[in-house]
């Protein structure tokens, strides 16, 4: 049976952005999923607005630093270190729930789905909220456009020289890990350069770093202009000019082509269809959204193959809830608990190699959770899951608690039990179901919350569900088909 | 709404559902028994870096003392080991295991190239990785995928925390997270989930879909399994009410039962002491101790104290000398604690740190944890650590 406009337009949305939202739900079937391609595009095209969530008193603290160190190299009190500690974690929090309101909200699916792609390929761990703003507004500012920027942007980012020891990366005294990364995970891949090329790149990124407001510098008397020879090229190479020389090398076509292939597409990568994307890539001079076209309006990216093939990450997940049932969320940390417990917490990567993804999103723990998810949103069950300690945001300090100020400040952080008082607004969605027969409204509530090819057995959706009445027949339909594996997939 | 457990266990046991069930659900029915005498570890994970150098103190090493002048541990008030060395106050049962002879200390182990960030720390020593590398699944995971190709048990690593940590995932097989066996996934839904799981019908050719089912028939079974096991021959000996205590009371239970696990994991913390690091290291030793001495204690009585080894390790150690606050910061180097009735090597294994051969402040570290994880996987688990490690490590001699 071809597929209908409906459901590719669906995979679509999955893919290209954070899944269908109810708003639009009547206007599935309606469009190509050409159209919609091109309304997706559209709707992305605007330069994204910069993301300032900092704290005033911490802007405040920050510029005074500045001033004092520059009359005069005093160390910052030991008080208002630790309340620089705090209010940067805090403005990573805030941070974090601004940037996932905004792909449940903002039209500009493709453009935040896409800087969803690049915040885990350029994974950067760094407390500084201000450092971490400036890396993500670079990211989604050219998340669509070229990717030498991008890798320049990124490469040039105080966020990402900090986390990689740039910083430490001195003429005469190389620190490599800024080198070999930028050519293991953000260029080539590994088994693509010699550990020669690593220690010889890294001579040329000496003198790059940031200042304390998180401007790119460059110390020039740091800086190692001696001739380097980087993958069978040899000048006084600096910085920029590895980054071209990597750019040069269309191993990091193919290697960007795949990761986007595996991450949009397939886990599995189909050798044939990447090879041609990073042609085209790389002929394009890395054009990232011709790349992003030529995968979303081939046939082959509609092929049955394709379709609810992938695990959705706890970010695609939560995100994708929220979409189809707009929420007021009252108690906005579940969603950071929720992040941490399922594994995948916007600004924490595991490592500079970012989420791992497939998988090995998937444990018991893990799948029990995400299947609790529609009941707890709908207060139906209670949040009694401690998450792991990150000693890298608390310092360990959840067991001082020097004073009760801070034990309440933290006790967000570090929940017990909590009710996560979701306010869904059902409205909207039950909406469209006004004209369903009854019979059929598991079947197309099912058409519109899976990708999977075998939906979850009707009979079975309908022996828990409350039939009291229309409307508590579809909400509770929806949340129980929310509540399965197979809405674990997109 | 409330479910009375013995309803669940009625309706979902997968013995009575089994004709219903697809192919490859039915693997996990047969979980193999391990005979009793079967060897098993026990890691106690301590996160957040403890601090080695107060844990295991040198009481005659002037440096220490000139490094530490507010948070250096006298020697009278330290449990003296030997002349030079002694333990934190706090270890009163850790000392009682050293005179025993049933406590091994390994001094100085760690990595080359450390790193002193938490997370990354953390990955190494759970994936043991070179600090160059990245893994995505940990050495116990991996231990899993080795035993049990082609079948799954997971309930033969199991963690006692409501999250599954990195160290116990492996390509193919995961351990399985379990906080308290009588609340597993206890949730309001769990009826409707094990009815999801009964219903599920194979499709022709594998799907995507299927993983995710094969990970929930794993899930149940495996939680009806450690319920039943867990009632067999509950530990009827004292804990402290504490989170460890409770933990360590449900791994004695499980290991006086007929369960497969081979390895049990859990953690302790937070030891981030960078501010008011005695008191923190106090109260979180205490817990440690009394639930450890429990748990000995336990085992002892039940003839299988020399059938568990227990050991600990914390990510790094922290540096030599004391901070401005009354705490410590990162370091590199630290030292585990080996609990057996039947250690080849006891008390210290090898020397204290030398604190004139620092780096930069901070220990060298002489042994390389991986070399104690391919003792025990080879030793003690009789596993090819060769193949889980994928490098060959030098097995050291307290197995």
């Amino acid at each position: 049976m071809p597929l209908t406009n409906q459901a590719k337009n669906q995979h679509l949305l999955w893919r290209a952005g954070f899944g269908p939202v109810v708003e639009e739900l009547v206007e599935l079937s309606k469009f190509s999923p050409n159209q919609f391609y091109k309304g997706l595009v559209k709707a992305s095209d605007k330069k994204p607005e910069y993301i300032d969530v900092a704290d005033d008193y911490l802007k405040g603290l920050m510029l005074g630093i500045e001033e004092v160190g520059r009359q005069q190299k005093k160390e910052m009190p030991a008080e208002d270190k630790k309340m620089v500690r705090q209010k940067n974690r805090e403005g990573v929090r805030s941070l974090n729930m601004y940037w996932m309101h905004e792909m449940v909200n903002s039209s500009a699916q493709l453009r935040e789905k896409m800087s969803f792609f690049w915040h885990g390929h350029f994974a950067c761990r760094n407390l500084n909220v201000f450092y971490q703003q400036g890396l993500l507004d670079a990211i989604r500012t050219n998340a669509l456009g070229n990717f030498g920027d991008l890798l320049k942007a990124v490469s040039k980012s105080a966020a990402m020289l900090n986390f990689l020891n740039n910083q430490q990366n001195r003429k005469d005294h190389p620190n490599e890990n800024f080198a070999r990364e930028v050519m293991e995970l953000f260029t080539l891949g590994r088994g693509n350069y010699t550990e020669h090329d690593v220690k010889e790149a890294a001579r040329a990124f000496t003198g790059w770093g940031s200042n304390l407001k998180g401007e790119f510098m460059f110390r020039r008397f740091q800086h190692d202009d001696r001739s380097k020879t980087i993958l069978s090229k040899t000048g006084n190479f600096d910085g920029d000019e590895v980054l071209d020389i990597l750019l040069e090398q269309k191993q990091t076509a193919r290697f960007i082509s795949q990761k986007i292939y595996k991450f949009f597409v397939n886990e599995t990568i189909d050798t044939e269809k990447s090879e041609w994307l990073a042609d085209r890539f790389y002929k394009s001079n890395y054009d990232i959204s011709g790349l992003m076209e030529d995968i979303f309006t081939s046939d082959w990216f509609y092929d049955e193959k394709n379709i609810g093939a992938k695990i959705k990450s706890p970010v695609e997940l939560l995100v994708g809830i929220q979409r189809m049932l707009p929420m007021k969320l009252e108690n906005e940390e579940a969603l950071m608990l929720l992040q941490r417990v399922l594994g995948q917490m916007l600004f924490y990567p595991p490592n500079v190699a970012g989420w791992p993804g497939g998988k090995t999103w998937i444990d018991s723990s893990t799948l029990m959770m995400r299947m609790r998810i529609p009941l707890l949103i709908n207060d139906a069950d209670e949040m009694n899951v401690k998450p792991k300690d990150d000693d890298d945001q608390t310092m360990g300090r959840q067991d001082t608690m020097e004073n009760k100020e801070e034990r309440k400040s933290l006790k967000g952080l570090i929940p017990r039990r909590q009710m996560i008082n979701a306010n869904i607004d059902w409205n909207l969605y039950v909406k469209n179901f006004e004209n369903t027969e009854k019979e059929k409204l598991i079947d197309s509530i099912s058409k519109i919350l899976l990708q999977t090819k075998s939906g979850v057995d009707n009979d079975l959706i309908k022996k828990y569900t409350d039939a009291s009445g229309r409307e508590s027949f579809i909400k509770t339909a929806t949340l129980q088909i929310m509540s399965t594996p197979e809405y674990q997939l997109c | 709404m409330l479910i009375k457990r013995k309803e669940f266990i009625q309706i979902g046991s997968l013995a009575t559902a089994s004709m219903m069930l697809p192919k490859f659900l039915k693997a996990f029915e047969e979980q193999a028994m391990v005979p009793a005498g079967n060897k098993v570890v026990v890691i106690l994970q301590l996160s957040g870096g403890n601090d080695g150098l107060n844990t295991v103190i040198p009481i005659r090493n002037d440096i220490y003392y000139r490094s530490r002048p507010r948070l250096g541990i006298e020697k009278t008030k330290a449990l003296s080991l030997t002349d030079e060395v002694g333990l934190h106050p706090a270890l009163t049962g850790f000392k009682e295991l050293y005179d025993d002879g049933s406590l091994g200390i390994m001094n100085s182990v760690g990595y080359s190239n450390p790193d002193r960030s938490h997370f990354r720390s953390m990955d190494i020593w759970q994936t043991a990785s070179q600090s160059t590398e990245y893994f995505t699944t940990g050495w116990v995971g991996r231990y899993l995928d080795a035993q049990c190709s082609g079948c799954d048990k997971p309930t033969q690593a199991i963690e006692i925390d409501d999250v599954l940590s990195l160290a116990m995932k492996g390509q193919n097989i995961n351990g399985i997270a379990v906080k308290d066996p009588r609340r597993l996934y206890g949730t309001a839904n769990e009826k409707f989930f094990r009815d999801v799981l009964k219903n599920h019908k194979e499709e022709k050719g594998e799907q995507p879909v299927d993983y995710l089912y094969k990970t929930m028939a794993q899930t149940l079974s495996s939680a009806d399994y450690i319920f039943q096991q867990s009632k067999l021959h509950p530990s009827s000996a004292e804990y402290p009410k504490t989170d460890l205590g409770n933990s360590m009371k449900t791994i004695a239970s499980l290991i006086f039962s007929d369960i497969n696990t081979k390895v049990y994991y859990v953690s302790l913390g937070s030891f981030d002491t960078h501010v008011n690091q005695e008191m923190q290291q106090q109260r979180l030793f205490t817990e440690m101790n009394e639930a450890v001495k429990a748990f000995v204690k336990d085992l002892k009585s039940n003839n299988r104290f020399n059938d568990m080894m227990l050991f600990t390790f914390s990510e790094f150690g922290r540096r030599v000398s004391q901070n401005a606050s009354g705490g410590t910061d990162h370091g590199t180097a630290n030292n585990m604690f080996l609990i057996s009735g039947g250690l080849k090597q006891k008390g210290l294994i090898n020397s204290l740190p030398d604190l004139n051969d620092l780096d930069e402040g901070d220990l060298k570290y002489k042994v390389d944890f991986k070399n104690v994880y391919a003792t025990v996987l080879n030793k003690w688990l009789n596993a090819d650590d060769k193949m889980i490690l994928s490098n060959k490590y030098d097995h050291l001699n307290f197995i």
